[in-house]
């Protein structure tokens, strides 16, 4: 590993400290994206630089070389003049592992730690002394160290004396043990997201849904050992995808929820025992059904299968000019009262922020 | 153990190279060039992007902006924008970094115009003073802010350096190399003895002199040294700074001819002597590629070279060895650079349009090419400032004035560095300078700003 790499993450440290300034900015512009399988966030920001005393732009102007006669605009690829002088302008695509934006995320919106069912272990943050300090108390000396760094100053020194070995540590020699600490997430988790893709949801309805999905991950993937996530479409009929053709397709038809809860019924049963999973279920929609028979189906089969299986249930109702929002007020009515229930609109992307801190602000 | 990394006296060149290294050696010495010796070690991208993000050092105390310039270089290479064919340190010996990818034509062009940076380096009067041990200083360096973060944590010790490096260009350019001074820490290694001896550690370091420079002075990082109060660690960090920023300057101040140098020889060996007819494309291209103009942005290598080619057209090249020695980018082009060199290197002023914001062609007259030129470099380009008073108003307040040379001063950077500086000064600071044509005072007491101006009178500025 090269020495830079210690540099490189206080580097990722400053960022932390940047995100965590403009979280909300960054919740709502969808700049940020997982990268590497998901265990890294890409984040875009300007560079920083150091304030120094220098010349402002109102001395616009400097020398140039190359043709073009007075009057002419500058060629080449920056017309903007001064070139290189407004730091800030250039954009930095810095990477940060998702646990630390998940802390952010955690700290800024106040969500608990998910403490998850069944059996398992809790995640657990232990200290462990696995660190070496220049200070610290006497009780955590480090002898061996010790010895070793007044070995290192005496070989430098001249004064060691291999025939007469003698090591005298000084007070700067002295090494101690110190503790860095260990998140341990022990349980795994899989997260159903569900989507009505009928005619009716429109582009930037399915970008707020992109967006609040990627910050739902980011924070339950830090809470679990193991994470899964798995999608479905639905219009009139329901059927898996994968991550991407989710949040591109458009269908034209129909709109039957209760296809969507069978399926995700089906998937459950299937691969998710929930003994061993700690399931959840976010639908978005912009709460249009087809029939009332149908969404008292829906809500059948949410009381009798779903929610007996599941940690969370969130409804996230993705308000377009053309839904009604009807199915919103139908679960309000019914099921609302029910702890794994979490219902939130998202009228706009200023919204997200408020949504995921509704969805994971119950620590299930 | 990390603050004792040092690397192996040179991992040397494998066999081709070193038989052509040695070649070129020997002819830049035959040509008149006088250096230190010089090592030479082969790096791979990632090397090479870390030491240039360590200003070509392999060894730099820990701190955020390194690694965010790694980043960077690592995101420009990724994409194709950048590559680093070299990175060479004046130290004794000289330390230069060529990328393992250079193709065998270009890891000679490298050499070459090393050996003429050497040669610089050594030769050039502006550099007389600097640190030839400087590789194992910034080590020590290092392993001093390490020692400080041990003691007083990393979020401390980085927050200080940010200060302190907001204020590392307000050095006296002059006073550094021109008159003895505060000896730069580090001219010699430090004495082992300096370990033994518990007491003359916990002292304060050497250039903190009690007294500290004259006022009015252009030193403010040496005033600051001197006079605020400072805890013996932010002393020691701050002392590292300038001796950093000091031994950075002259390079500063010599960009245009130190390139110039570097290409003027490059050129001679190459086409001289080493190239052989299969080389002739491959160096061309990667020649061209040095020199390339852009509209808006002055290429050292390119003005140096010509101003370097007129002075031995016209006057031998007795001449340019002369120029090299005593001049620095502001007397090199104030006295060399003609009309006619001018013309040739398609030299032109440009501003920026009021109206459409776009940069637009103003000038190809000498005079005014010139005049902008010189500006450009005076000072390294930045402002002048002065301390000229440390107890402003009785209050002990700091006073600084900026020499308006025409241009103002970048503002809401000036206000962060003038709270930067209250905050190491303990009290507030004042700036006098000119703002759209209007004397303006700044005052800064680490919270806030207050502007007074045109024409405020001492009496004001104080509350």
């Amino acid at each position: 590993m090269l020495p830079i790499e210690h540099d490189l993450e206080r580097f990722r440290q400053v960022v932390k400290g940047r995100v965590r300034r403009d979280l909300k900015r960054y919740m709502a512009s969808g700049e940020m994206i997982g990268r590497h399988g998901d265990r890294l966030v890409s984040v875009p920001m300007p560079e920083i630089a150091i304030p120094r005393l220098r010349y402002g732009p109102n001395g616009g102007g400097g020398v140039g070389q190359g043709d073009g006669d007075p009057g002419d605009p500058l060629q080449g690829p920056s017309g903007e003049g001064g070139a290189g002088e407004q730091p800030g302008a250039h954009l930095l695509e810095a990477e940060l592992p998702v646990e630390d934006v998940a802390e952010i995320l955690g700290e800024e919106l106040q969500l608990p730690r998910i403490a998850p069912r069944g059996h398992a272990h809790l995640a657990a943050i232990r200290d462990r002394y696995t660190g070496i300090a220049r200070a610290g108390p006497r009780s955590l000396r480090h002898l061996r160290r010790t010895f070793r760094a007044s070995l290192l100053r005496q070989l430098a020194e001249g004064t060691w004396d291999p025939a007469r070995p003698r090591l005298v540590p000084e007070r700067d020699d002295t090494r101690y043990r110190t503790w860095n600490a260990r998140n341990d997430p022990q349980s795994a988790a899989a997260i159903l997201y569900v989507m009505d893709v009928s005619g009716s949801m429109g582009r930037e309805q399915k970008e707020i849904v992109r967006l609040a999905a990627f910050w739902i991950d980011t924070w339950l993937r830090t809470n679990y050992h193991h994470l899964e996530t798995r999608f479905v479409i639905h219009d009139a009929v329901a059927r898996e995808v994968d991550r991407d053709t989710f949040f591109r397709t458009r269908e034209s038809g129909g709109t039957l929820i209760s296809s969507a809860y069978q399926l995700v019924e089906r998937i459950v049963a299937q691969h998710y025992p929930p003994g061993e999973w700690n399931l959840y279920l976010f639908q978005f929609s912009d709460g249009d059904n087809w029939s009332a028979a149908d969404t008292r189906t829906c809500l059948d089969l949410l009381r009798a299968r779903l929610l007996p299986q599941l940690n969370l249930f969130c409804y996230g109702q993705v308000e377009s000019e053309y839904g009604s929002g009807q199915f919103y007020n139908d679960l309000r009515g019914d099921v609302a009262n029910d702890e794994r229930v979490v219902l939130s609109r998202l009228p706009d992307r200023e919204s997200i922020m408020q949504a995921i801190r509704d969805f994971l602000g119950r620590g299930r | 153990m990390a603050d004792g990394t040092r690397r192996p006296a040179g991992r040397g060149l494998p066999s081709p190279l070193e038989d052509a290294r040695a070649r070129i050696e020997h002819l830049a010495r035959d040509s008149g060039l006088d250096f230190h010796d010089v090592l030479f070690e082969l790096c791979d991208y990632d090397e090479m992007s870390m030491i240039a993000a360590y200003g070509g050092f392999p060894t730099r105390y820990p701190h955020w902006r390194w690694g965010m310039e790694y980043l960077r270089m690592q995101r420009a290479h990724e994409y194709g924008l950048q590559r680093i064919y070299e990175l060479v340190i004046n130290n004794d010996p000289v330390w230069a970094y060529l990328l393992d990818q250079n193709a065998f034509v270009d890891q000679q062009l490298v050499m070459a115009h090393v050996y003429a940076h050497a040669d610089f380096f050594k030769n050039n009067a502006w550099f007389a003073r600097t640190n030839r041990k400087m590789l194992d200083t910034m080590a020590n360096h290092a392993a001093r802010v390490r020692r400080h973060i041990d003691r007083e944590g990393t979020h401390a010790v980085e927050r200080w350096i940010d200060l302190c490096l907001s204020l590392d260009n307000l050095v006296d350019p002059y006073g550094a190399t021109m008159s003895p001074g505060p000896a730069p820490a580090g001219t010699t290694p430090e004495p082992p003895w300096d370990l033994r001896d518990a007491d003359s550690r916990r002292a304060p370091p050497a250039s903190r002199s009690p007294s500290g420079p004259l006022l009015p002075t252009r030193d403010v990082l040496g005033f600051l040294l001197a006079r605020a109060p400072l805890a013996p660690w932010q002393a020691d960090v701050l002392a590292m700074i300038r001796d950093e920023a000091l031994y950075f300057l002259p390079q500063a101040q010599t960009k245009i001819m130190n390139e110039g140098w570097a290409s003027f020889w490059h050129t001679r060996l190459m086409t001289g002597a080493i190239l052989d007819d299969r080389g002739i494309v491959d160096y061309a291209d990667h020649h061209a590629a040095t020199v390339v103009t852009r509209a808006d942005q002055l290429n050292p290598y390119k003005i140096g070279l010509e101003v370097f080619r007129a002075i031995e057209a016209r006057h031998g090249l007795a001449r340019t060895f002369e120029a090299r020695r005593t001049h620095n980018d502001v007397t090199f082009l104030d006295t060399f650079l003609d009309e006619e060199t001018c013309a040739r290197a398609g030299l032109f002023t440009w501003s920026t349009d009021r109206k459409s914001g776009a940069a637009v062609v103003d000038s190809r007259g000498f005079a005014e090419v010139r005049a902008r030129l010189l500006f450009a470099v005076s000072n390294r380009g930045d402002p002048c400032v002065r301390v000229t008073d440390d107890d402003h108003g009785g209050l002990g307040e700091l006073h600084l004035v900026h020499t308006h040379e025409g241009v103002d001063v970048k503002l809401d950077w000036a206000t962060e560095v003038l709270a930067n500086l209250a905050h190491i000064w303990g009290r507030p600071v004042h700036l006098r300078t000119r703002v759209e044509d209007h004397d303006t005072l700044l005052r800064h007491d680490g919270t806030h700003l207050v502007v007074q101006g045109p024409h405020p009178t001492d009496a004001a500025a104080t509350p």
